[in-house]
């Protein structure tokens, strides 16, 4: 038995020196994890009793060989579509309520009408994983920061909740959690008096989904205007449709390389 | 009788501690407040994801902005050698380490999670002007602390003038970092502009000299000590031309957004229709912190009277407070333009004017701060000997 929890202990070490996620829940699921790999090593040596050959092993780090990003095509997105923000919601636990200033938002369906045209377009806005975020610039401890991968994140355990990364995003993107939570997910840790934003579904990343809540149900209603990929990949989606159609940041103006681009703006 | 002497003041009259009372008091109810926002979270204050930063900012940051101004009184002795105000030093340093630490103590009570202050002082993130800032409030105190030392004591007194200027040094860049935690935000139309840092160490010199005059007559008429009228006028003059100063850094800052188009709606919003930061603008910050007590500065009538110049200093404390509310709350209040030229909305309240009114516990620990500020100078008048025992007009004139 000893030999079984040291074998954990040591995994549990492991995955705490490489991992970046730096979410409260990690190490707890790494140590589970760690208990049951070292049972499958206990039961049988040589013999695992479960794979995970399609997730990225969690002792290996991310690298900057993949940049995530998403492209959300304006003109396939409709008005009266909430979708991509429910999944979100119901992905992150977030349960904001009508009409509150308080509750988090990850993501928004933002109205755009050109006052001189009457033009109105509508599509989703979300944290948009710069790659010179504000947000990492400002933050005095170091939580807000940036994945090798792309996806920019808050460290729920150097967080100190002094929100200067709300008021220096141009994109509204951060929330600060403004009252006690009971209902989080395991899978999003959060936490009354630290700030969160959209994390690019970064436990379906790491679990070798590579997708996004808000990209599934985007597809699943049919309007297909989310497209998840590698921007660093020339022969994913996302790279072959940017550049075919190209694809237009927010503020460009601003000059940080924004994950997240615009079709159709 | 003509020499210059301190002494602690005496601790044992009925009104000392009266006053240590009431203020400790006061803190405990900013403590109290505090805690309950913790244990309830923020959503029991005015702020929300839209105003991130409400009241307690701007208390904090006005004692911090004056505690660096109120050792300006210090600096025009060592730093620029003019005897006269050599006196009045080592209050002026009391009062900028009392200043600062009330101001620091609302920032640190108003965090989410302050329960996480040893992260923000153990970790730091060196692009981050906030993480500057930590280190150098730190070191203000630190600094300002030898400076006090190298003043009281006869065998360091030869370094007072070094440590003097490094003191005036250090406040003018920890200034420039506060107001930099503004000007360094690229995305937002009321800031991003480098003029708010010397606007900002502007702003300090009045504050913090309003601050020192009241400390000063207070502590003075209390104690029954001599205080002459040529002291009170030499400073009653600076604070002029600070009030001044403030002035012509805030018509800068307006006249250039106004001949830039992009810059019309914020304009607009904080000059002609933004409501209570409109009125507070133009009422609180250039008619009572401004107007009205450059007037009462400068008018020939009023020279020698304390009152008036005690009026002019409450008037530069209540228009600093209004300044720091409509530049923190509303330069956030204002909608950021994601897309300039049009029409956004959301249910995030996307181009909406964010609403904000304080809680009664911003406001309590808001005032828990100062009373923090006041606590500290009356503990270190009556334990040290910080104030001269007169500063009538022989001493001051013999120190010439």
């Amino acid at each position: 038995m000893n030999n079984v929890v040291t074998k954990a202990y040591k995994l549990l070490r492991k995955s705490k020196q490489v991992t970046d996620e730096p979410q409260t829940d990690q190490s707890k699921r790494s140590f589970v994890g760690g208990l049951v790999g070292a049972s499958g090593l206990a039961v049988a040596p040589g013999v695992m009793l479960y794979e995970t050959a399609s997730a990225k092993p969690a002792d290996e780090a991310v690298t900057n060989k993949i940049r995530w990003g998403m492209l959300v095509n304006v003109n396939q997105c409709t008005e009266d579509c909430n979708a991509c923000v429910t999944a979100c919601n119901d992905e992150h636990g977030l349960y904001p309520e009508e009409g509150s200033s308080t509750d988090s938002q990850w993501i928004r369906k933002l109205t755009v009408k050109d006052p001189s045209t009457e033009n109105t377009k509508s599509f989703p806005v979300m944290c948009q994983h710069c790659e010179d975020p504000p947000c990492v610039d400002v933050c005095p401890t170091g939580a807000s920061f940036k994945r090798e991968d792309g996806i920019v994140l808050v460290n729920m355990h150097t967080c100190i909740g002094c929100r200067y990364c709300i008021i220096a995003c141009p994109y509204k993107a951060r929330s600060f959690v403004h009252e006690v939570l009971d209902n989080q997910l395991p899978s999003t840790p959060r936490g009354k008096g630290c700030v969160d934003s959209c994390n690019m579904c970064v436990n379906k990343i790491d679990a070798g989904e590579n997708t996004t809540a808000c990209a599934q149900a985007c597809e699943k209603d049919g309007h297909q205007a989310i497209v998840f990929g590698d921007l660093n990949d020339s022969q994913s989606e996302i790279s072959k449709r940017l550049k075919d159609f190209g694809g237009t940041q927010i503020r460009a103006d601003l000059g940080l390389n924004t994950g997240v681009r615009y079709q159709g703006l | 009788m003509d020499t210059l002497r301190y002494s602690t003041i005496e601790a044992t009259s009925s009104k000392f501690w009266m006053l240590l009372g009431g203020l400790a008091l006061t803190i405990l109810i900013g403590v109290l407040s505090a805690h309950h926002m913790e244990v309830e979270g923020h959503v029991i204050s005015g702020m929300n994801n839209q105003i991130v930063w409400g009241l307690p900012h701007v208390f904090a940051i006005f004692l911090i902005v004056a505690a660096s101004g109120a050792l300006n009184v210090a600096s025009i002795a060592s730093v620029f050698g003019k005897a006269e105000y050599k006196p009045l030093a080592r209050l002026s340093a009391l009062l900028a380490i009392a200043l600062l630490a009330g101001g620091l103590a609302v920032l640190v009570l108003d965090l989410g999670r302050p329960d996480r202050l040893i992260v923000a002082m153990t970790q730091y993130n060196f692009k981050s002007i906030f993480a500057w800032n930590i280190i150098l409030y730190t070191g203000f105190f630190a600094i300002v602390g030898v400076y006090i030392w190298s003043m009281m004591d006869n065998s360091l007194k030869k370094y007072s003038k070094k440590a003097g200027l490094f003191a005036f040094i250090w406040r003018l860049i920890l200034t420039t970092g506060t107001g930099s935690i503004f000007g360094f935000l690229v995305a937002r139309s009321a800031y991003d502009t480098a003029l708010l840092a010397p606007m900002f160490i502007v702003m300090s010199f009045a504050f913090g000299l309003a601050f020192y005059i009241l400390v000063l007559i207070a502590s003075y008429t209390w104690t029954d000590r001599p205080l002459g009228d040529l002291i009170l006028n030499k400073l009653r003059n600076l604070l002029g031309i600070f009030i001044a100063s403030i002035l012509y850094f805030v018509a800068v800052y307006h006249v250039t957004n106004l001949y830039a188009t992009e810059h019309h709606a914020i304009e607009r919003f904080l000059l002609l229709d933004g409501g209570i930061y409109t009125l507070l603008f133009w009422i609180g910050q250039i008619l009572i912190g401004g107007l009205i007590p450059l007037a009462l500065v400068y008018m020939p009538q009023t020279k020698n009277c304390r009152k008036t110049l005690m009026v002019a200093c409450a008037m530069v404390i209540l228009g600093g407070i209004a300044q720091l509310y409509v530049i923190i709350v509303g330069g956030q209040a204002f909608p950021l333009e994601m897309f300039p030229g049009m029409e956004i909305s959301s249910s995030f309240f996307d181009g909406e004017i964010g609403q904000y009114s304080p809680s009664i516990w911003e406001i309590l620990l808001g005032i828990g701060g100062v009373a923090i500020s006041l606590l500290l100078v009356t503990v270190g008048v009556a334990i040290l000997d910080f104030l001269p025992d007169s500063l009538a007009d022989n001493i001051v004139e013999v120190k010439k």
